[in-house]
């Protein structure tokens, strides 16, 4: 009796000892590791990350909703990453840059070629403002404000224009 | 946003028909829309939209700058004035000397921009000059 417990308890040593050779021969993937992955690619640097046993967490700002999906898809595929928790926000759009206006100068020598063929009409330039005066015909207005508009002006003021 | 509801139409059809680079903008009270046509008739459909909500462009709330993206180095032209010559200048402007003219009608070779109002151009015959874009479409 005492012989088949002492064998019992010998096979049971054996077996948690089997278990505990096997499991340690897989490599175990440490937070940190994880994280050194992920601080290797490039393509993620613009992110913050935390790993906690195998759960990542990624925050900051992503560029657009792809990038978001992408790093999330990217972490995912490191070995050892149980879960992610993607917590990134997507940066708004740059704002648009500011409407170039030329200066008078240039406006005003543009506005001497523009004008060259319609001698019934003037326009002066002034902070940027073509001011046109005069008289002409719709089809020919059509062709000047055309011309003018490519100068770059803040604006066409065609009010004191006559249509004919 | 006010001018952007009031011109929809027209930056719905630039966006449409493929205008490259296109930037749509407002500032004190004028929506600036800049951009490149694939086309010479591109172009033309936005001037003749922008004149059905804005008749006669008198309202003065757009500065409309789009060019034609194939107006490019190589690219052949057509003179297109109304009836008369078009002069060829030395230099890019109408205080310019005339070093020669182009016929109406006839074609020529975009060589370069000077900017957007003056290419210098190449005739068949060999004359070579600036001459004023807006009488020039390309093929």
């Amino acid at each position: 009796m005492k012989k088949t417990l002492y064998r019992l308890l010998q096979t049971s040593m054996f077996v948690a000892m089997a278990s505990i050779w096997l499991f340690s021969c897989k490599p175990k993937i440490s937070d940190q590791d994880i994280e050194t992955k992920i601080q290797s690619n490039s393509a993620l640097s613009h992110l913050a990350v935390t790993v906690k046993d195998g759960v990542v967490t990624l925050s900051g700002e992503a560029k657009d909703e792809a990038d978001r999906t992408n790093s999330e898809a990217a972490v995912k595929s490191i070995e050892g990453v149980k879960e992610v928790i993607n917590n990134t926000t997507i940066a708004p759009p740059p704002a648009p840059a500011p409407v170039e206006i030329a200066a008078d100068d240039p406006l005003t020598k543009g506005i001497a070629d523009a004008l060259k063929d319609f001698p019934t009409v003037k326009a002066t330039a002034n902070d940027g403002v073509i001011t046109v005066t005069g008289e002409t015909t719709a089809a020919n207005w059509k062709k000047i404000k055309m011309a003018l508009d490519g100068l770059k002006p803040k604006k066409v003021d065609a009010t004191a224009l006559k249509i004919n | 946003m006010a001018l952007q509801d009031k011109y929809k139409q027209l930056v719905d059809t630039a966006t449409a028909s493929g205008v490259a680079n296109l930037q749509v903008r407002e500032q004190d009270g004028v929506l600036y829309i800049d951009g490149e046509a694939p086309s010479g008739s591109v172009k033309d459909q936005l001037w003749d939209i922008y004149g059905k909500i804005d008749p006669n462009f008198l309202t003065g709330d757009v500065v409309m700058n789009v060019n034609v993206a194939t107006a490019v180095a190589g690219a052949k032209a057509k003179v297109t004035t109304e009836k008369s010559n078009l002069n060829i200048r030395k230099g890019p402007g109408t205080d310019q000397p005339i070093v020669g003219k182009a016929a109406h009608n006839e074609i020529v070779t975009l060589v370069s921009k000077a900017n957007d109002q003056w290419w210098l151009i190449r005739t068949d015959a060999g004359e070579e000059g600036y001459a004023y874009a807006q009488y020039l479409t390309v093929q």
